[in-house]
């Protein structure tokens, strides 16, 4: 949303709601926590903000220029095309509390318990406001600025003490108990009581079960994972059925829980993109192409044409990468075992084989710079990608699409784990979650980034909402990544790859933005703010299987126990991205 | 058989001749031959190594040429754990519950970066310092993520290490090594490793 744009909504924000919003310091505006619920309902109804992306929380330990020392939280929302409107909200550094917006959008309701969980904000009136990531009695919130880990050394990296006298020193030498541990002064474990597991367990409270048939039952609680061949990492669900019938169901995420935006908070600018290679650990390159536009928008440079051309082609590579282990993996969840997967991992092969040419390694890219990628294509790499592309690809889809015709895909997946349009849109679910339930939203149509406002591709959509029809999308997305590839493979021009120079530690003027990209599992945005120096201020993910995990739940209720694993692959997580 | 240890059961005379009390180390090349070429790892990746896990395991690499295709869900039914990833605090109770459910002899490949010291995520609130931490280690695999071919490397390396072990070594085979497991490690205000506890404890008093 230009600047335009923002003081036209500031207007008629004056005119229903006197003095309820003002304009922020870089982006969007600040609304008074008190009116936050009013205006909310207001944008969403009759301004068509409907979806909200995300819910950030910032720590401003020094004022800034216009506001004093606060905490602010941060909502993203987006229309059915163009950029976002970017609220902020102040709350107090001592005892920070701001409304929750959970019942204007549910799709709130993970985002403001991560925001608790890591930030230690609460939002008045949510329902279930618990630790997500972390479990329920660790220390602390930890990316408030002023709380350090054991292993903290200093604010910024690259830190100078790393190697004194020419000697590495380990970080386990300086903690006080030679570990990544820390026990508060004073506690004693004797008297102490594990609460992690009895919080997972305390929004299931077991109910009689039977629904009034003759036979008394209770319903039982039941536990899938972290240790699951299903689950794809280290997910956990906890159920409560009745019968084999699915009454409730809630994800137990935070096995995976690395710490991403606490550590990139304190990496240089460039540092970073390695680290966001690890998110989907399965689409590096796409995650690479968030985090670039991301900075590049804050940076303000143009992008040569050559590389953009390289981005869309490795982004889309990725996506088919992303699509074919989607498919393998729920034909292995469904009891085919591995087949399916040695297909997919087959393909998988060649165009990893491309990714290592083009980069030097074949699953950690890390290829994209600010301003480009990091090396041109060597020689040799077109005419394979064009073999692939034109050739062996497009017959291998072909062939696994037969697998949506078998009679026991269909009997799996056809009506089941239905999820409505409005519902989707609701909880922010984005990507083929999303298109299989009949929106055509796609951040590449929506807010055209790179090349994708000139080639020539359609969204792929269907309508039933239902596992087969996420599958459907799949592979159409698929051909349709093709049909990018191929354009831009036959009109690359030739020229330079990068942007000025290569420089490690980038300065980025101060400020605030939100990149996104479709990522094969949904919207991948990266939320950033800048103080002026070499590392982020904050740096926030929004993870599109996070969002759409949220939604879980409410798919699964009424199916058999048997279904859980199926509506799970058909949503497609990496967990990765969801722990960060 | 001339001398007869004085902890195993008394062989009567007449029966010295056909009856072998005493380590069966004779039979360890044939053990370990066989164990060479039928090792069930534990099917569980951690994060983004375990994609490479996979990929060794599928059609290019092919894990079936050593014999171990046949991963195992369950812990009960596998002699191998390949630390897939980063180990997480909150998953290191599993981690250890897991390694103490698999039945003896067992053996542990720390994948990549992240299972060797914490990797690039070491200096995380929420990331164990390597799984040795908290399980004994036997191969290292250096990497972000190893490549298949690395992967590989460290199950020949494990061979290797068989091929110098023997029954009358191997924990399961002594009588006089206690298995009581590891303390599964707490979730508290931080992770409750009950040995770095007790450490903790006795310096104190
Ligand atoms: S070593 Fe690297 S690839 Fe492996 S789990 Fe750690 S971050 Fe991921």
């Amino acid at each position: 949303m230009g600047p335009q744009a923002t003081t036209e909504l500031l207007t008629i924000l004056n005119e229903r709601f006197p003095g309820a919003a003002e304009p922020s310091e870089y982006e969007g505006l600040v609304v008074a926590p008190a009116r936050l619920l009013e205006v909310a309902t207001f944008l969403r109804d009759e301004m068509g903000y409907r979806y909200l992306s995300l819910v950030s929380g910032v720590d401003y330990p020094q004022p800034t220029a216009r506001f004093p020392a606060r905490f602010e939280v941060v909502y993203h929302l987006f229309r059915e095309s163009g950029g976002p409107l970017t609220l902020h909200v102040h709350a107090d550094r001592d005892d920070p509390v701001v409304p929750s917006v959970v019942s204007i959008w549910p799709a709130a309701n993970v985002h403001e318990r991560e925001t608790w969980d890591l930030m230690g904000i609460r939002f008045a009136g949510h329902p279930n406001l618990r630790r997500i990531l972390l479990w329920e009695g660790f220390e602390g919130h930890p990316l408030r600025k002023d709380w350090h880990e054991v292993y903290y050394e200093a604010d910024r990296k690259p830190f100078e003490s790393r190697y004194p006298n020419g000697q590495p020193v380990m970080a386990e030498e300086r903690a006080p108990l030679g570990d990544n541990l820390r026990y508060p002064p004073g506690w004693s474990p004797k008297e102490w009581q594990c609460l992690a597991e009895e919080a997972v367990y305390a929004p299931l409270e077991a109910r009689p079960g039977g629904n009034g048939r003759r036979m008394p039952t209770d319903q039982v609680v039941v536990n899938l994972g972290p240790q699951h061949p299903s689950t794809h990492g280290v997910l956990r669900m906890v159920a409560r059925l009745d019968g084999e019938t699915i009454q409730q169901l809630e994800p137990v995420i935070g096995y995976l829980h690395r710490c991403h935006e606490k550590i990139g908070e304190r990496n240089t600018w460039l540092a970073n993109m390695p680290y966001t290679d690890r998110l989907d650990y399965v689409s590096s390159m796409s995650n690479n192409f968030g985090y670039a536009i991301a900075v590049e928008k804050l940076l303000g440079v143009e992008v040569p044409e050559r590389a953009e051309y390289i981005r869309v082609i490795m982004a889309e590579l990725t996506r088919i990468v992303r699509h074919l282990i989607s498919i393998g993996s729920f034909t292995s969840d469904i009891g085919v075992y591995l087949t399916g997967m040695l297909y997919a991992l087959e393909e998988r092969e060649l165009i990893l084989d491309l990714f290592e040419m083009a980069s030097g390694s074949r699953m950690m890219c890390n290829y994209f710079r600010f301003g480009g990628v990091a090396r041109d294509l060597p020689e040799g790499w077109i005419p394979l990608a064009k073999e692939l592309v034109y050739e062996r690809l497009p017959r291998r889809i072909d062939e696994m699409e037969r697998f949506t015709f078998n009679e026991v895909f269909r009997a799996r997946s056809v009506g089941v784990g239905v999820l409505p349009a409005d519902k989707a849109i609701a909880y922010g679910c984005t990507g083929p979650l999303l298109r299989a339930s009949g929106v055509p939203y796609d951040v590449r149509r929506a807010e055209p980034y790179s090349l994708y406002g000139e080639l020539d591709w359609d969204v792929a959509v269907a309508y039933n909402g239902d596992i087969h029809d996420r599958f459907v999308v799949r592979f159409e997305e698929m051909r349709q990544s093709l049909r990018i590839i191929r354009q831009a493979l036959e009109r690359m021009p030739e020229g330079p790859v990068l942007a000025g120079k290569v420089q490690p530690a980038v300065k980025v003027p101060a400020g605030e933005a939100y990149g996104r990209v479709e990522a094969p599992l949904g919207e991948l945005g990266f939320y950033l703010v800048s103080d002026g120096s070499a590392n982020p201020h904050r740096y926030r993910i929004r993870a599109p299987s996070f969002a759409n995990l949220g939604v879980l739940g409410e798919l699964c209720k009424g199916h058999l126990i048997a279904d859980v694993v199926a509506i799970l692959a058909s949503i497609d997580i990496t967990l990765g991205e969801v722990d960060r | 058989m001339t001398t007869q240890d004085a902890r195993l059961p008394e062989v009567p005379p007449e029966l010295r001749n056909n009856v072998r009390i005493g380590p069966l180390d004779w039979l360890s090349p044939l053990y370990n031959w066989s164990r060479k070429r039928s090792l069930w790892p534990l099917f569980g990746g951690l994060a983004c190594c375990a994609f490479e896990m996979i990929a060794a395991a599928a059609a290019r690499f092919d894990q079936a040429r050593f014999g171990m295709e046949i991963v195992r869900p369950s812990p009960r039914q596998a002699d191998l754990m390949i630390v897939s990833g980063t180990v997480t605090k909150r998953m290191a109770p599993q981690i250890v519950r897991l390694y103490n459910q698999m039945p003896e002899p067992k053996y542990v490949i720390a994948m990549g970066a992240c299972a060797i010291s914490g990797g690039p995520f070491k200096e995380g609130y929420n990331v164990v310092s390597g799984v040795d931490k908290l399980i004994p280690v036997d191969v290292y695999v250096p990497g972000c993520p190893p490549r298949p071919e690395a992967l590989y490397n460290a199950f020949l390396a494990l061979h290797a290490k068989w091929d110098r072990e023997r029954l009358s070594q191997l924990r399961w085979y002594r009588k006089d090594v206690a298995d009581e497991g590891i303390p599964v490690p707490e979730l508290g205000p931080d992770l409750v490793d009950w040995r770095v506890v007790a450490k903790l404890q006795a310096t104190e008093e």
